[in-house]
Formats: structure tokens, sequence, C-alpha cells
């Protein structure tokens, strides 16, 4: 597209394209109508003058006879810019006036007319209109006052010029701001373009530039920048996640593979052989679990199920999870115990919630279950217990899980919950280090948070979640 | 997920209650090979289709005791298939297998007019355990008000347990479980479906919760009997069955 043509197609120029068409309409339409009224004034003068000098001649005709009245006219008609003039007798010779032809059969017809007319000492050529009224006089003589339409000719093709300038230069006026303003717009989008055109090349650190005069460009321009930088960190965080998926499934896999190739080079009973397939169908369970943990997360965070959100009793939640992991905990020397029973509504997705709280409380049944064993299930005299709570503050809901293991120090508590994050010493413990990570998106999910707290000793996590002010019909 | 493979004939194939007839709607071929390879080793009869279209002309055939649907698949989508055959009265149980395991997904294929689902990837021993339940779903039986396994009784409107002469006291998710155990009784039962039917979780709980509650409903249906009912199938789940028959 030429420079000239993107021009033509701004919405700024065709903007004004409409402007112009409808200013010069409006001028146009208010020259007209000041012509019109100008041209009926100027008769309405003509009509009052003539009118007035016509019931003269004929007063003076009356009193003192048609001597008189010659001698008026013929004074009257030598007069500088007189109006005109004729007296004639009743067979239509001239007596007196400054007349010198007519269009004919004027005289004949009384009452206003428009002629053309010349004067008496006017070459033959020289034609002028007037507008005149002819009187028919007692004793047949008549007599035609005029007024030449001189004037009012002069003032039409004045306003007329006016006309055709000012629309004149209202057109190119608004051909030039059109132009101008346009240019200014395009230079802007155009460097929009350019910009955006650079970050769809693959450069994500690329951002609009932004005057500062806070207009709707600089506020598109901020507004734009606000979804880069978004769109930035959320590829940063993709990419870190990829980063570790590979990372982190790599090394089962290459274990995977390992034991393969061991059991293929060394085994040799059918019994080898099927203890190296059983470990590896565990091995890939263990994948096929980390991978569904990755795709909750994925499914969590992108806000994906947020469509099929209800409303639930998060007591009821832990209630049921509660008696799920109850036996589990007992198992391993742990007492597991419940506090929920006002019933606490949150709107969201029952399943999520309810498999974050078992997250969390697997987490403090695998931690709390070897120190509960080293100390034969007590701590400071009291039993390891595990404690799930629900409550119902004011706006908020506040799922709790305490435990008395050993907790995790203050320095690494917003690091757990990162994706893959293990630390050291439960290395040894199985586990993908996406349960905390599945929780935070859960949370975050439905407007909430993950916090990770000390129980001194033990280790207390707490998600809070936005409550609904009407409960569920329910509360089982 | 449990760990079997299909060869694994004393995981799945020695409590097999008659032989069935199983279409499979799947366009991957090694998959499919597969699973008809691994059915016919259990004594089941399975035909493969290899797209939505060819699928949905078989089983409109009919005979079928339980059809093994892939959700995407080529020509017509699976749940389409499903639709189209549900929408001609065609009631034959189907399973949907889908990659996308997502909670909304499962829905949607509930819904479309399937009768369960497994997300891929699946293990054959969970895969054959619940064809198995379906197809005695369909026979119609199941929906009965007491249950009976050997000499123990579940009775589910006064919700009684009673072992010879003893009554077992149970608490109410105790006796849920009891009671799906028994309504597939001489079935195996997996882990996910124990928890998908007994406490409605969709999702797999990292520790082996349910080991847990079988082995206290264990210690109260079993303790104290000569003969045991409530068996582990190692590698795929648990069943309940009169040991004697």
């Amino acid at each position: 597209m030429t420079a000239l043509g993107k021009l033509l197609r701004t919405t700024a120029f065709q903007l004004t394209l409409v402007y112009l068409v409808v200013f010069a309409l409006f001028a146009a339409f208010l020259l007209g109508y000041f012509a019109f009224n100008t041209r009926r004034l100027i008769n309405e003068q003509i009509v009052g003058i003539v009118d007035t000098e016509l019931q003269l001649l004929q007063v003076q005709y009356n009193q003192a006879g048609i001597r008189r009245l010659v001698g008026i006219v013929d004074v009257r008609s030598r007069r500088p810019g007189s109006s005109l003039y004729l007296v004639t007798t009743p067979t239509g010779e001239g007596l007196a006036g400054n007349v010198g032809s007519l269009e004919p059969g004027i005289l004949e017809s009384e009452g206003w007319v428009e002629t053309a007319y010349r004067r008496l000492e006017e070459p033959e050529s020289a034609e002028h209109n007037a507008l005149v009224r002819v009187s028919r006089l007692p004793g047949g003589i008549r007599i035609l006052v005029g007024r030449d339409l001189d004037e009012r000719e002069r003032m039409f093709h004045i306003v007329a010029l006016a006309g055709r300038w000012s629309v004149a230069i209202v057109i190119v006026l608004g051909i030039v701001g059109g132009v101008f303003v346009s240019r200014r717009v395009l230079k802007r989008v155009d460097a929009m373009t350019d910009t955006a055109q650079t970050i769809m090349a693959g450069d994500l650190s690329g951002r609009l530039s932004v005057i500062g005069s806070g207009d709707e460009f600089d506020r598109l321009a901020l507004n734009l920048n606000g979804m880069l930088e978004r769109i930035e960190s959320l590829m940063r965080g993709l990419k870190e996640v990829t980063d570790n998926v590979a990372h982190d499934l790599k090394t089962p896999l290459t274990r995977l593979r390992n034991r393969c190739e061991a059991a293929l080079r060394s085994a040799n009973t059918a019994a080898d052989y099927r203890r190296v397939m059983e470990e590896t169908i565990e091995e890939s369970d263990g994948l096929i679990r980390t991978f569904d943990a990755l795709l909750m997360i994925a499914r969590a965070e992108s806000g994906e199920v947020r469509d099929g959100m209800a409303e639930f009793d998060v007591a009821e939640v832990a209630r049921d999870v509660g008696e799920l992991y109850e036996p589990l905990a007992e198992d391993r020397g742990l007492t597991l115990e419940v506090e929920a029973k006002q019933c606490a509504a949150v709107k969201g997705n029952r399943e999520l919630v309810s498999q974050a709280l078992a997250n969390l409380v697997d987490n403090a049944i695998k931690y709390a279950a070897p120190a509960a064993k080293e100390t034969s299930g007590a701590v400071n005299g009291e039993r390891s217990g595990i404690v799930v709570k629900a409550d119902a503050e004011r706006d908020r809901v506040v799922l709790t899980v305490s435990d008395r293991g050993p907790g995790i120090p203050p320095g690494d508590r917003s690091r757990v919950i990162d994706r893959f994050v293990r630390l050291e010493q439960s290395r040894s413990l199985p586990g993908s280090g996406l349960g905390l990570s599945l929780v935070s998106a859960v949370a975050r999910l439905h407007g909430g948070e993950l916090k990770l707290e000390d129980n001194a000793p033990g280790l207390r996590a707490r998600i809070s979640l936005p409550r609904v002010a009407m409960p569920p019909q329910q509360a089982a | 997920m449990s760990n079997a493979s299909p060869v694994d004939s004393c995981a799945s194939g020695a409590y097999l209650v008659r032989s069935m007839r199983l279409l499979i709607i799947e366009d991957d071929r090694d998959a499919a090979d597969y699973l008809v390879k691994a059915f016919r080793e259990v004594g089941h009869v399975a035909d493969h289709a290899a797209d939505g279209e060819e699928g949905l002309a078989l089983a409109l055939d009919g005979g079928y005791d339980v059809l093994i649907v892939d959700r995407m698949l080529p020509k017509l989508d699976g749940l389409a298939v499903i639709g189209r055959l549900r929408a001609k009265h065609v009631t034959s149980p189907a399973l949907i297998l889908s990659a996308l395991g997502a909670v909304d997904d499962r829905v949607r294929g509930l819904r479309a007019g399937g009768d369960d689902y497994l997300p891929k990837p699946y293990s054959f021993s969970e895969l054959l355990a619940r064809v198995e339940v379906l197809a005695r779903r369909h026979v119609g039986r199941g929906e009965e008000t007491q249950y009976r396994v050997a000499d123990l009784e579940l009775d589910r409107l006064s919700h009684r347990v009673v072992r010879g002469r003893e009554e077992i006291l149970l608490q109410p998710r105790e006796f849920r479980l009891l009671e799906y155990l028994m309504k597939h009784a001489g079935q195996v039962v997996t882990r996910t479906m124990l928890l998908e039917n007994v406490w409605d979780y969709h999702f797999d709980p990292q520790t082996n919760v349910i080991d847990v509650h079988i082995s206290r409903l264990r210690s109260k249906i079993d303790k104290g009997f000569a003969q045991p009912l409530l068996h582990t199938v190692r590698g795929a789940g648990y069943m309940i069955r009169d040991g004697a028959r």
C-alpha cells in the first residue's frame, strides 16, 4: 500500500472528509439563507420607495394638474441615483421622465412588474433591470415609477462569491487538517505496528512507546504493555516448567531404561525378568502420576475448570478427607482429628479442593510418621496428632492441616510450593515434589492462597478461600 | 494405577465368570492389537474397529456385551458414536478411553451416554475389572436388597451385616465399601473403582489409603473365621468371593 493510500484509508482522514462535507453543506445553506433574505429585504425597500414616490406624484397631480407633475418628474429625473420615471399621455406619448425604452406592453399593465429598461441618456446597448409600478391617473395619464435592481444583483453576486470562497476554504482547510491529523495518528499506529511485529517475530521483551501525553494512544500502549508483561512472565514460567519437567521426567526415564538394559545383560531366570518388569511398571506408574499432577496443576492454573464451579461445604470436605485418611494415620502411629463443625460454604470445584486437602493430609502423615516413630508417638507428652480444621471466618474459609513432624525451615517455606522442589531431608521419602504446587494452584484458582506456618513444632498448612455468604442447601 | 501384565492370568482370568464379546473401537493399531490379544488371553472375544464409522456399524449389528470406545477417533468422534448408538436404542454398556483425563472431560463422556470412563494410560487389569463389572451390570443383576457371599450377609435396607450368626458392626463408609464389594462378588474391584464409587473421588491419593480401609474391613469380617472372603488380587485389586466354590 502506498503512503498516500494508507493515509486516505485512515479512520482519521475519512472522519475529516465526513466533517468537511457536513461543514460545506452548512456554510452553503447559511449563505443561501442570507442571500434569500437580503433579496427579500431589498425588494421590500424598493417597493416602499416606489410606493411613496408614486403616492406623492399622484397627490401633486390631483392638486396641481399635469404641468406640475411634469415639472416635478423632470426635476427628480435629473437627480443622480434617481428612480425611474415616465409620464405618458393616454395614447402613450412620453411627457416627462428619464426612461429611454422599456419592454413592450409594460405601460398597459397596471401594478408591479420587473422589466428590462434603458435610460434616456444611455446608449442603445445598455440594459438594466428594474422593478416598476404603473399607475393610471384621472384623465388617462399614465405614470410609471421604478427602481433599478442593480443593487440587488450586486448584493447577490457578493453573497455568491463569498459562498464559493468559504466552501473552497473549508475544503482546503479540511483536507490539510485531515492529512495532518491522520498523519499524526498514522505515525503512532505505525510505530505500534512495528513494535508488535518485532514482538511477533519472537522478541517478547519489546514494549510500545508511551509519550506521556495521557491520550488514548498512551492508554492503549500502557494496557498493551501490561498484557505483554503478563505474557512474558507466563512464557518465562512455562519455560521454567518445561525445563523442570524435562529434568524430572528424564531422571526416572533414565532409571527405567537402565534397569531394562541391565536385565537384558544379566538376568538369567524368568523370575529375574519378571521382577524387572514389575519394577518397570511401577516406575512408569510413578511417571504417569507425575504427568497427571502436572496436567492437573496446569488446568488449575489456566482457570479452565472455572466453568464447573458450584457451592459446597468445605467442612464436609474436611470430614470426608479426614475419614479417608484416618485409618492410614492410625496405621502409622498417628492420630488424625477433624475439627469441622460449622458449615463453611465456598464456590468452587469440590473435587480439586478435596484433592488439595488430601495432598496436605498425605504430606502430614508422610513427614510426621517417622518423627512419631522415633518418639514412640509422643512429643512433649502429647500424642503426635494431625489436626484437620475447617473454620469459617467472616469472609474467608480457612482449612488448616497441622502436624508434629519436622516442619519446614522458614527460608524454604515459599520455595517448596514451586514445582519439583524437594528438600534434602525429604529426598528419601516417596513423592514427586508436585503436591504443594497443586495445593497452591487450587487455592489460587479459587481466589485464595496457601500459607505454610510454624506449628512449633511441626508444620501448619493453611488454605484460605473466599467464603460464600449463602450456605449450601444441606450441610450433612 | 496398579500393575499387571495381560498374561498374568492369576490376576483376572481365573475368576472369569463367563466369556464376553467385546468391541474395541480404537484407531491406534498397536494399542488395539494389544487389547484384542490381552482379552483373548483371559478368555473373552474381542473385535476391533479402527474408526468411528466402522465401529458404529459393528456396534449396530449388536451382540456385544461391552463397547470399549476411544474418545478421539477418525471419521466419527467416540462420544458421537455412543450418542448415535443410544439414539438407536442400543444399550450395550460403553467404556470410554481417553487421553484427556480431566474431571469435566469424564463428566462429558458419561453425559454423552458412556457408562464408565478410564483415562489413558491405563493398566489392563483396571480395564478388565471395569469391563467385567459393566457386562454384569448390563445383564441386570446387582440391585437386590440383600447380598450374600458364603455365610456373610448384607442387608441394604436395614444396614445390617451378619456373618454366620454374629452381627458385625460397621462404620457407614465401611458398610458402603462392603456393599460395593459384595455387589460385585466374584469380580475384581480395583482401588480406583473403590475410590470412585465408595468415596466419589476421581483423583489418585498419593499413598494407598484404600489398602488400610480394606484391612480394617477385613479384620471385621474375616477375623476369627476359618474361611477368608475378602481377597487381595495381586496387581489388580480386591475381590469378595466364596472360597469354597
